[in-house]
């Protein structure tokens, strides 16, 4: 594919009930009343030159180069600034206005590199094609007046350079970091010739930037420019594909050089990111080719041999060996598999696919059992189907965004800046959460509410503004008597108005103010469209399912369901996490989320894979672990998933996996689970893929190869050569059959295709009869499972308590610039921001401890102990300490315990019971791991190979 | 194993009696794995202490599990 140029209408899209048309050069156009000019222009196929002006920001019309003459009117008036008018005769052409734009570009030019102006290495600018549109052919003033060529450059950003001296000063860059990303961290500091671009009179690294590269993309004039391309890169063709990290599914445009990628664009075609991006999806993806990527399969006998390269056959042939051998030994049920959330539906359906029909049972799981699992089951017992209700879209629509357990800053950036942008419009905003989460007070944004609650209070706190709802009459009682299982409701309204439920009752529990809860409740319930956002602050927790359905149980009894601006939505923390769920890669569902003992459903599974299927659920991932422990599960195959570092209780699935006698790991790396893996098969980048992505809003993205898989067999080729060795061919010429497979046998996928998603860009399921192009709102007209139920939502506190040994409460978490297991991030420069997890702690309680910001403290739980930096942080209230998993050397779930949701075991990571101390040397677990990974990880040479 | 069982437990007994063992079985047999099942059944059948009165009512409601393969 060429490279791709998406044309750019200059200023945004308006929306109006009234058409105006009007003639540019002669054509006719009709656009909504509001429309610019310079758009319609456009969108009548005419572009008109232009510097500040770009379709994702408000006009500015500072540059003078889009000046257009229109019938009637004096002068020539901006055309970006001008909203058309019926019957309006727009020149963009004559003259007059050649020469004007010829003598504005000889005056940016008379302060431009010249060698920038006239270089055909990297990417060409705006500003250079700007220079060619106008027929600049000459700078009559000369380029040796008063300028700005010897200003300092700014590289301290590891992905991008600021040179002031290509820099216009047309605030694209300014304004992009206000209306797109809203972090507000740059301005024009200086007045006249000493105005100039400022990000708060700091280098870029060190400023507010959030390195999003929203300015970048801005700048017309490669002032503000990716070091690849500043580099040289000279990106030749284009490849549309979706992002690899966060459930927000954004769409780039891979732009390459060869088999070389130059860098990521932001794709505004992307229904997701509409051309916005994040630090991760648009500069971190140089793990793609770090060195550590293992790219040949590996084998080893014992996990303490090192490991030997060897040809995919015989890995394959030896994992298929092995995993026959224990099926023999200790019976069918003694092996499963892990797919996962990083891998494409088409991937995570095989391997379920493979373990329910080659291995013979249903021991299948994915990573979601450890963050959205209680998400699946929460809203599929109140609403029928286990996912979000609403596009992303849907929030432009709201009036009341209630966050509760989620930092959307910080994990789902590129949604976050599309929530702040309606919070900047005057949505109101309820945060709950026990830390002061970004959004509780940013540029142009302050929380009305910020409800600080106790870890693992988060069903007291819903219960509390649901008791509010209901006692002060605020129910939406037509709704539900419509909507809803009257019976269900009147036993949920009796049980929510019991005075225990009352915010005053609650107040000792929550440690949130009782009059706030209050002021919560009736804002939701009274300010129009209320719609809940929420993250794993809500699903960790042992009550992680009953908080699903408490906040479904509000926004049913408040009618905020089924219309645009209001919903509950799951912020899903990895790419695919939807997609894995919807795959059937849990236990006891099949693809569509069917319990596999539902006959019918399991015998049309079995007519299409032509093999009996088991009927009774299968392990999930604790289940696997501890039944190695007792004996019974002794093989596991995991693609794509590091449970060593993710999962909780690490010394816990560390002793598990040892007492697998096979373990096959499918990865980009070897990484913490591979330490216990005999087989080691090379997984490929989501450069290398052919598939498809199902993100937090139900939305199937294709993802495109870019380049061919590097290990030489792509991620769906190696489970099915796996599933053929183990007797059970699967045969596919492309990702694509496999969708259309997935089509065939789930509803709500019935009508997507490959050719539809590349039709319509993007397809949110349910896609079929009903809804052919797919449906953004979920439960209009009526909820999936007829009537919405109310379920009983009775606060138990966790077993998990502190006490005067464990006197504190750890919460984990992640951060902007890493990402899950940081297995990718890690591997980028990611790492100037964080290159190490740190233990946020209360001042109070750091001075109570005689801790000072950066000494090595110990942090130790019932389950274990480690060693981190500490940094004092007032985001935190007393008694919290919060940290991340992002470093496999920090070992964070050594300290997390095996307490989990009731419902899914989603382990509770937001609550365990910990003591902080100054420590004077890292952890004995840490001593440990050192020593051992080094043994683990080793890799036999070829030369001693062949010996 | 009995600790995740009461949390089960905890959940239903929200719900008048008849309700909640009913909720409790039909939970067990659709998430927990027979080996599982299996466990739970023999520690009700060898006493059951220390399990919440609805829980050791659906365990005996539960059907034998099926064995593993």
């Amino acid at each position: 594919m060429a490279l791709i140029r998406e044309i750019d209408y200059g200023t945004p899209k308006r929306v109006s009930q009234t058409a105006v048309t009007l003639e540019v050069d002669g054509k006719p156009v009709t656009v909504p009343a509001g429309t610019s000019v310079m758009r319609a222009a456009a969108e009548a196929g005419v572009q008109i030159p232009k510097l500040c002006a770009s379709d994702n920001l408000e006009p500015f019309g500072s540059c003078r180069l889009c000046l257009v003459e229109i019938d009637g009117r004096r002068g020539t008036p901006a055309s970006c600034t001008t909203p058309v008018e019926a019957g309006m005769k727009v020149r963009t052409q004559s003259p007059r206005l050649a020469k004007l734009r010829r003598g504005v570009m000889e005056l940016y030019a008379s302060d431009f590199p010249s060698e920038a102006l006239n270089s055909t290495a990297g990417v060409t600018s705006e500003f250079q094609e700007m220079a060619i549109a106008v027929g600049l052919n000459e700078v009559r003033y000369g380029l040796s007046g008063r300028n700005h060529q010897d200003s300092e450059k700014d590289d301290s950003n590891p992905y991008f350079a600021f040179d002031p001296a290509k820099c216009i000063v047309c605030s694209r860059c300014v304004r992009a970091c206000d209306e797109v990303q809203g972090t507000l961290a740059l301005t024009i500091d200086g007045r006249g010739f000493a105005s100039h671009v400022s990000a708060g009179d700091k280098p870029f690294v060190e400023s507010e930037c959030v390195s999003c590269g929203a300015c970048v993309q801005a700048c017309p004039t490669g002032s503000l420019l990716e070091k690849t391309v500043v580099a040289g890169g000279t990106p030749d063709r284009s490849v549309v594909t979706t992002c690899a990290y966060c459930g927000v599914g954004c769409s780039f445009k891979a732009e390459l050089e060869g088999d070389v990628v130059v860098r990521m664009m932001p794709f505004k075609d992307g229904k997701a990111n509409h051309g916005h991006s994040c630090v991760k999806g648009r500069f971190a993806w140089g793990y793609t080719t770090h060195k550590d990527r293992i790219t040949k399969p590996m084998i080893r006998a014992k996990i303490t041999d090192p490991w030997r390269e060897v040809s995919w056959e015989e890995a394959i042939g030896h994992a298929a060996s092995e995993f026959k051998r224990i099926q023999g030994k200790y019976g069918r049920d003694s092996i499963g598999g892990i797919t996962s959330s990083r891998c494409t539906n088409e991937e995570t359906y095989l391997v379920q696919k493979m373990i329910r029909a080659a291995f013979g049972n249903n021991n299948t799981d994915t990573c979601a059992r450890v963050c959205h699992s209680p998400t699946g089951y929460g809203l599929k017992t109140t609403l029928g189907t286990s996912a979000g209700t609403q596009d992303f879209d849907s929030v432009a629509a709201a009036d009341v965004v209630m966050i509760i357990g989620a930092n959307p800053t910080d994990a789902h950036p590129v949604f976050a800046s599309q929530m702040k942008r309606r919070l900047r419009q005057g949505a109101r905003l309820i945060i709950v959460d026990p830390r002061r989460i970004d959004l509780v007070k940013s540029p142009h944004i302050q929380a009305d509410y910020h409800l600080p609650l106790l870890p693992g209070t988060n069903v007291a706190v819903i219960n509390a503004i649901a008791h509010v709802v209901v006692t002060e009459g605020l129910v939406d009682e037509a709704y539900v008597k419509e909507r809803c299982d009257t019976e269900a409701f009147e036993q949920w309204r009796k049980f929510i108005a019991e005075p225990k439920n009352s915010p005053e009752a609650l107040e000792p529990i929550t440690g949130v103010p009782a009059a706030d809860i209050r002021g919560a409740a009736r804002l939701y319930a009274t300010g129009g469209n209320g719609a809940i956002y929420y993250g794993l602050g809500v699903t960790e927790h042992s009550q992680g399912s009953t908080m699903v359905m408490g906040m479904a149980n509000l926004a049913m009894a408040t009618g905020n369901f089924g219309k645009n601006g209001v919903g509950v939505n799951p912020l899903r923390g990895q790419n695919n996490v939807q997609g894995s769920c919807d795959m059937g890669s849990f236990p006891h569902e099949l693809p569509g989320y069917r319990h596999v003992s539902d006959n019918l459903v399991r015998q049309s599974f079995e007519a299409a894979w032509n093999v009996p299927l088991q009927s009774e659920p299968g392990l999930r991932i604790p289940n696997m672990i501890d039944a190695a422990l007792d004996g019974t599960f002794k093989g596991l195959y995991v693609q794509g998933e590091d449970i060593v570092q993710s999962d909780p209780g690490t010394q816990h699935i560390s002793a598990g996996l040892k007492a697998m006698e096979c373990v096959v790991v499918q990865d980009l790396f070897l990484n913490e689970t591979a330490s216990f893996a005999h087989v080691f098969l090379p997984g490929s980048s989501f450069l290398e893929k052919d598939g498809t992505f199902t993100n937090a809003e139900r939305r199937i993205s294709l993802v495109r190869q870019a380049i061919p898989p590097v290990p030489g067999k792509a991620d769906w080729e190696a489970t099915a050569a796996l599933s053929e060795a183990m007797g059970y061919p699967m045969r596919y010429n492309h990702p694509s059959e496999i969708m259309d497979e997935i089509a065939r046998l789930t509803p709500t996928f019935a009508g997507v295709t490959y050719e539809k998603i590349e039709r319509l860009g993007s397809i949110q399921w349910p896609c079929n009869e009903k809804a052919p192009e797919g449906t953004p709102v979920m439960h209009i007209g009526g909820f999936v499972r007829g009537k919405g139920k109310f379920m009983i939502t009775e606060f138990v506190p966790t077993d998990e308590r502190t006490t005067g040994r464990f006197p504190l409460i750890l919460t984990t978490g992640r951060i902007l610039s890493q990402y899950n297991v940081g297995a990718q991030t890690r591997r980028t420069s990611n790492n100037v921001w964080h290159d190490m997890d740190v233990l946020e702690i209360h001042p109070s309680d750091a001075e109570n401890r005689g801790i000072k910001d950066g000494d090595l403290v110990s942090l130790a739980s019932r389950a274990g102990e480690i060693t981190l930096p500490a940094q004092i942080s007032e985001r935190m209230q007393p008694g919290v300490v919060y940290t991340t998993f992002h470093h496999a050397m920090t070992g964070a779930n050594v300290v997390t315990t095996d307490y989990s949701d009731w419902a899914t075991n989603c382990p509770e990571y937001k609550v365990t019971a910990v003591q902080v101390q100054l420590a004077r040397h890292i952890s004995e677990w840490q001593q440990h791991y050192r020593q051992t990974r080094r043994m683990t990880t080793q890799i036999e040479k070829e030369s001693a190979a062949n010996d | 194993m009995i600790h995740m069982a009461n949390q089960i437990g905890s959940f239903f007994a929200a719900y008048p009696k008849n309700e909640a063992v009913a909720g409790i079985k039909d939970h067990l047999e659709k998430f927990w794995e027979p080996r599982m099942r299996r466990q739970i059944i023999e520690y009700a059948a060898q006493g059951a202490g220390g399990l919440h009165e609805y829980v050791l009512e659906a365990v005996k409601q539960l059907a034998p599990a099926p064995a593993s393969k």
